[in-house]
């Protein structure tokens, strides 16, 4: 089926039709639950931009933090071992020569990059995770990770200009990043201080981007499990400044941050009652949209914040 | 009150834990309050990263009792914007583990009310128990 | 029969501390040639010198080694005494037993001691074949060139000129002065910049021995010291300065405009312009790239209004040959460019500007003529580009802390309602009046806060800034808007700098400026004969550390030129003439073109020779050879360096040029850095030397690996000899492989003189090669020395 003959199906990603350039995929736990339609959302784009994604078999969760300490190699077998599945991808036949690894959420790529990279940089403690995990291949090294933002950036925004059917005119987005994709240095995607690729993909897909000099700053992490309330805080700097900015929603690509700033704005408006809601949305929700796929792709019944209203208002509802 | 201090070579041996635990060179820190200044979550803490990596450098235990690394977000702009290229969100990480392996957990899961566990997805809960519990 | 004296220092207990001096002295007393064997406390000093003065005459000694500090240290000092003694200072050598031996093997005297018994041998083996060389003198002449006609430049031509030294000023742009023409006061007395650069300049245009070449860059230099052949290329500025009356009528009528450079693009400026008040040479200067068009022209109306007719369209660009004796380096700086500083929006925030730009609008405002508003809430962030990995950049530029101590009192004292702020890490001032002036500051209200900005944001509607910081003195976050935010930027080496660097083969220090001779003793020389740094292009600096520099810089190349000869060491290369069969090639080898054949004889012209000794290595005869490292003397090294290994031993020779790789191992060791005791190093004026055949012959005698340590190519004195490393060691890797010898075993590496621990890791590198390998076994080791001439030569003419 053509690219074109896919965004008319609403039944989900069907692997055994498998047609694009294949390239496993890693998910991670949130993907497949509370974050469903981030996943749902980026493998039908890809879909269209020619690329299949294909979940990696047996893949276990990554950790979602990378240790920190120079004596801790147990808490990195876990990434390895998806980096193993790659190869072992490889071995067995089922994709030829493909050792990229692409995660979407940005926790998932920033844990298995560094996992990777660690190891590459202390061949000894490469050994050491190896002989441990002694029923599985030992881990090469070949395994080059991306983040699926990465990877539209290599397919090139030109191209994905040219997929959008419904480019998002006088949509007004604000680009957030959040933390790890871009920090630190070694694991970063682009600019720490000034990263651009958000709004080349935004600019791509017809809407507006809105500069929000908070785009980089924390959302408050794992902070929402004990404090919510500096959490809170944080997404009422970051979003009010968003506003300040002229945005009408922003966009992410980490299902934390998509907590912190959706799920938290309930505690926002307690402390702060003049907060208006304001829409967040994955950044695969918008290439969706601007893709011209059906809702149940977009998934905009999903958001915490219902974006619909926006969406209507400007002209861009499904 | 002012507490007085009395260097002795004593404090080395927590200095050189930190050090080796984080594999930073403590030492290098200027103290120019970059990282402080970098910090989204410093409103919230007892003492500044900077201050810490002072109370490191003065082989002071008592930065242990602190909140402010428990109040760390691991979001590493203070790694990415240290002047003299240290990596603080190791050192933090290191003080937490000092503590999270004597089986001193910072938060207690089962107090967590139930409501909460349902609303928050895993992604926060897992990296939630990976810095806050041994 | 030879008569050679052994002296023996403690160094005042640098070499004796781990040395066993007695030993080493006693182990080559009982040499057939050696007649006496002493030690000394200080043998540089008075009583040490006279003690070998005293020797000579007594026991009629006609040779000396002195195993002691780096030749590259006292070798000069010994030469001398020797030639008070009466003696030829050429034959001298002297055993490297500190900065090579007692130093970074600092925690193992036996080792230490055995291999200072080794080096010593080595020195007398080659001791006792030195010649009575006499210095090699040349004449020089007075001419200089300065290279940049900044206030460092400015100060050394006039310092130049006025000795009656003849001097051409090469500046880029049209007019001399630099970056002081555009500051407004300078710290700590506040004088006019200008009124004081100002008549220094006219001082320049008046002298009649300074010949300035403004608008002109340096297209090549070739040669060395008392030949340096310049090319200059000559930008015209379409205007006669004899005829410019500075009317400025052109201006009024020239369409194009375009950013104004004096004023760091804050104002702009035609065309045709005068390129600041104080201007030297005073004239109006026409831009060609700014200009509408002039070939054909397109506009011509600032000629059409000139009376004078001084606007030439005929001009073209001049190229300008001439010779020069001694060059000063003088190119100058760049400010760092705070764009890349991302997080303090440094062209993207109207209200954040540089340091430069402050000082353009502090000269403007004082003129009645402010720039733009500056508002009441000022905030000064220092160490913008400097002290900042993040950058790149480690180093402190030295100036800031006083120049925004400059900056924001001038800003307080206009205008005291104005509440002015300077963010800080370490407050610097260091200097003569410094201290006093940062607390005249203190007084007048200027706050200063103890840390480092973050990060500054900016207000979308009121463009005002708002800045974060820590102040760490009280431990609070400072979170406060501000009107206007000035970096203090550091200072960064500029493009033209590069340039000349590459020219000149001077090298670079870890901060990227150029690199003194010695950070101490030789602060404005370079490695290269002829050649001095002034000013900023040595590092960043203040004015008047830069005008010291300036006329250090003159005082050096006034000491070279003044006397109208200068010395340089008979390195030479010389014939055997009973050996040579008159082949002639050797003449297309050698890379200054000095071997001739004379009546079938190969003569060597010794004022062009320079000494690499890369013409050796093609003679099959072995005819050609090289005073003071003749190849009787390098294979008596040798064999000195390898007569005392055990079977069991390694030992490696590791030959290291005079310019880097010598000068390393000193570094390296001064620093204490240890590495492998079965190295031994052997000097030698460039690895060019190093023949194929020597290095054979060294394994023969029982060397396990070889490594040759060269100046890299771009800062190496003698721009060939890279390449005929590479084919010297290739051609000798070859033989090995032929014979079955590991070809791993030589090794060749090109350094800077600041890479210490790569010297180390490669010395240990080839040890741990050479102990892996193995001793080379008898057979690989007989076929290597049957028929190695054959070998090295036959068959292969163009070799």
């Amino acid at each position: 089926m053509s690219p074109e003959q896919e965004k008319g199906k609403t039944d989900p990603v069907d692997d055994n039709q498998a047609k694009g350039t294949m390239i496993p995929y890693f998910p991670g736990c949130t993907l497949k639950t509370k974050a469903k339609i981030f996943e749902t959302s980026a493998l039908r784009v890809a879909r269209c931009l020619g690329i299949d994604l294909i979940e990696l078999p047996r893949w276990n969760c990554c950790g979602t933090v990378t240790s920190l300490t120079s004596d801790d190699l147990i808490h990195h077998v876990a990434p390895i071992r998806d980096l193993v599945r790659v190869e072992d991808m490889n071995t067995m036949g089922e994709i030829y020569q493909e050792y990229r690894l692409v995660a979407l959420c940005s926790m998932c790529f920033h844990v298995l990059k560094r996992a990777h990279l660690r190891v590459m940089q202390n061949p000894g403690e490469l050994e050491k995770i190896n002989n441990l995990m002694y029923l599985e291949n030992d881990y090469q090294g070949k395994v080059s990770v991306l983040h699926f933002l990465e990877l539209l950036r290599d397919i090139g925004f030109p191209k994905i200009q040219k997929t959008v059917e419904r480019p998002l005119a006088g949509l007004k987005v604000s680009p957030y990043y959040g933390c790890l994709l871009l920090r630190p240095k070694e694991a970063a995607i682009d600019d720490p201080e000034d990263p651009v690729i958000l709004s080349h993909l935004l600019e791509a897909l017809g809407a507006e981007v809105i500069n929000n000099p908070f785009k980089t700053r924390c959302c408050g992490s794992y902070q929402t499990v004990c404090d919510k309330a500096a959490v809170a805080e944080l997404t009422f700097d970051i979003l009010s400044r968003a506003r300040t900015e002229g945005a009408d929603c922003v966009t992410t690509s980490c299902p934390l941050c998509m907590f912190n700033l959706a799920d938290r704005q309930k505690e926002v408006m307690e402390k702060h009652p003049e907060f208006a809601p304001m829409p967040v949305l994955y950044f695969t929700q918008l290439m969706a949209l601007a893709f011209g796929l059906d809702e149940s792709v977009c998934g905009f019944d999903q958001n915490v914040v219902d974006p619909r209203p926006l969406l209507r208002e400007k002209g861009l509802s499904t | 009150m002012i507490p007085k201090i009395v260097l002795t070579s004593d404090h080395v041996d927590f200095l050189k834990k930190v050090s080796e635990l984080s594999g930073q060179i403590v030492t290098k820190c200027d103290q120019c309050g970059t990282c402080s200044a970098s910090c989204p979550m410093v409103d919230g803490m007892d003492i500044t990263p900077s201050q810490m990596m002072r109370l490191v450098q003065l082989g002071r235990r008592e930065v242990l009792e602190s909140k402010a690394m428990w109040v760390c977000a691991s979001c590493f702009a203070c790694t990415v914007r240290c002047p003299r290229g240290s990596d603080l969100s190791k050192v933090a990480e290191a003080l937490r583990q000092i503590l999270l392996r004597q089986a001193i957990d910072h938060i207690d899961i089962k107090s967590i009310p139930e409501d909460e566990i349902e609303r928050l997805p895993q992604i926060a809960l897992v990296s939630g128990c990976r810095k806050f519990t041994g | 029969m030879k008569r050679t004296g052994v002296y023996v220092c403690h160094c005042g207990g640098n070499i004796s501390e781990v040395v066993d001096v007695k030993r080493v002295a006693e182990s080559v007393g009982g040499q057939p040639d050696v007649v006496l064997a002493k030690t000394h406390e200080h043998m540089c000093s008075e009583t040490g010198q006279n003690l070998v003065i005293h020797d000579i005459k007594e026991h009629r000694l006609d040779r000396v080694v002195i195993a002691a500090c780096s030749p590259q240290f006292q070798g000069p000092t010994f030469k001398a005494t020797l030639e008070k003694a009466g003696l030829s200072p050429y034959v001298l050598e002297m055993a490297n037993i500190r900065e090579q031996c007692a130093w970074p093997h600092f925690g193992f005297p036996e080792e230490a001691t055995k291999k200072a018994m080794s080096l010593v041998g080595m020195a007398v083996a080659k001791v006792r074949l030195d010649e009575f060389l006499k210095k090699m003198t040349f004449p020089i002449g007075r001419r200089v060139l300065v290279i940049g006609g900044g206030i460092a430049g400015i100060q050394a031509s006039l310092d130049l000129g006025d000795a009656g030294f003849n001097v051409y000023l090469v500046e880029k742009d049209p007019s001399i002065g630099g970056k002081m023409m555009q500051l407004s006061r300078t710290f700590p007395t506040e004088d006019c910049a200008a009124c004081i650069l100002s008549p220094k300049m006219a001082d320049v245009a008046a002298n009649r021995n300074i010949h300035m070449l403004t608008y002109s860059e340096i297209e090549n230099i070739e040669g060395y010291l008392g030949h340096y052949e310049v090319t200059v290329k000559k930008k015209p500025t379409y205007v006669d300065p004899d005829k410019c009356t500075c009317c400025g009528d052109c201006v009024g009528v020239c369409p194009a405009v375009v950013p104004n450079e004096l004023e760091e693009g804050l104002l702009s400026r035609k065309a045709i312009y005068l390129p600041s008040p104080i201007a030297v040479p005073h004239a109006y200067v026409l831009d060609a790239e700014a200009c509408l068009g002039l070939l054909p022209i397109a506009c011509g109306k600032c000629k059409e209004v000139c009376d004078p007719g001084a606007v030439d369209f005929s001009m073209r660009p001049e190229l300008v040959r001439f010779t020069v004796d001694t060059i000063i380096v003088a190119t100058g700086y760049d400010i760092f460019d705070a764009g890349q500083k991302k997080v303090y929006g440094f062209g993207k925030y109207e209200n954040v500007v540089t340091a430069l730009d402050m000082e353009r609008m502090v000269v403007h405002s004082a003129e009645g003529n402010p720039m733009r508003p500056m508002g009441k809430r000022i905030a000064f962030i220092q160490c913008v580009g400097s002290r900042d990995e993040q950058v790149g950049n480690e180093a402190c530029s030295r100036i800031c802390c006083m120049y925004a101590t400059k900056l924001s009192q001038l800003l307080k004292r206009s205008d005291p309602s104005r509440d002015i702020y300077v963010f800080y890490t370490d407050l610097r001032a260091y200097g003569k009046g410094f201290e006093e002036y940062y607390k005249r500051a203190q007084g007048d209200g200027v706050k200063f806060i103890r840390g480092r900005p973050a990060e500054l944001v900016e207000d979308p509607k009121t463009k005002k800034i708002t800045l974060r910081a820590e102040d760490t003195l009280s431990r609070n976050i400072i979170e406060s808007e501000f009107d206007l935010v000035v970096l203090s930027v550091g200072l960064r080496p500029n493009e033209g700098t590069d340039i000349i660097a590459k020219l000149l083969r001077l090298g670079k220090s870890p901060d990227g400026f150029l690199q003194e001779a010695h950070p101490k003793f030789r602060p404005v020389d370079t490695l290269t004969d002829g050649v001095f740094l002034a000013g900023t292009v040595q590092g960043p600096k203040d004015i008047p550390d830069t005008v010291a520099q300036a006329s250090a810089a003159s005082s050096r190349a006034i000491r070279l030129m003044n006397r109208g000869e200068y010395d340089v060491d008979p390195v030479t290369a010389f014939v055997h003439v009973e050996s040579c069969d008159g082949c002639g090639l050797c003449v297309d080898r050698c890379p200054s073109q000095a071997i001739s054949l004379v009546a079938n004889v190969a003569v060597i012209n010794e004022a062009l020779c320079k000494g690499c000794g890369s013409c050796i290595a093609h003679c099959p005869k072995d005819a050609l050879d090289l005073h003071c490292y003749t190849n009787d003397q390098m294979l008596a090294q040798v064999q000195a360096a390898l007569t005392d290994k055990k079977d069991t031993d390694v030992r490696t020779l590791i030959f290291a040029d005079d310019m880097t790789g010598y000068r390393l191992a000193d570094n390296v060791g001064t620093a204490k850095m240890s590495y492998s005791f079965d190295s031994r190093i052997i000097r030698v004026p460039s690895c060019s030397r190093v023949t194929p055949k020597l290095m054979l012959q060294a394994f023969v005698f029982g060397a396990d690996g070889i490594i040759l340590c060269e100046s890299e190519k771009n800062s190496n004195p003698y721009p060939h000899s890279v390449p005929t490393i590479m084919s010297h060691v290739s051609k000798a890797k070859d033989i090995l492989g032929q014979v079955d010898i590991e070809q791993d075993r030589i090794h060749f590496v090109q350094f800077v003189t600041v890479m210490l621990a790569g010297f180390v890791n490669n010395i240990n590198r080839l040890s741990e090669i050479a102990r892996s390998l193995g001793p080379i076994p008898a057979g690989p080791l007989r076929r290597l020395s049957q028929d190695m001439d054959k070998k090295l030569f036959g068959g292969d003419h163009d070799s």
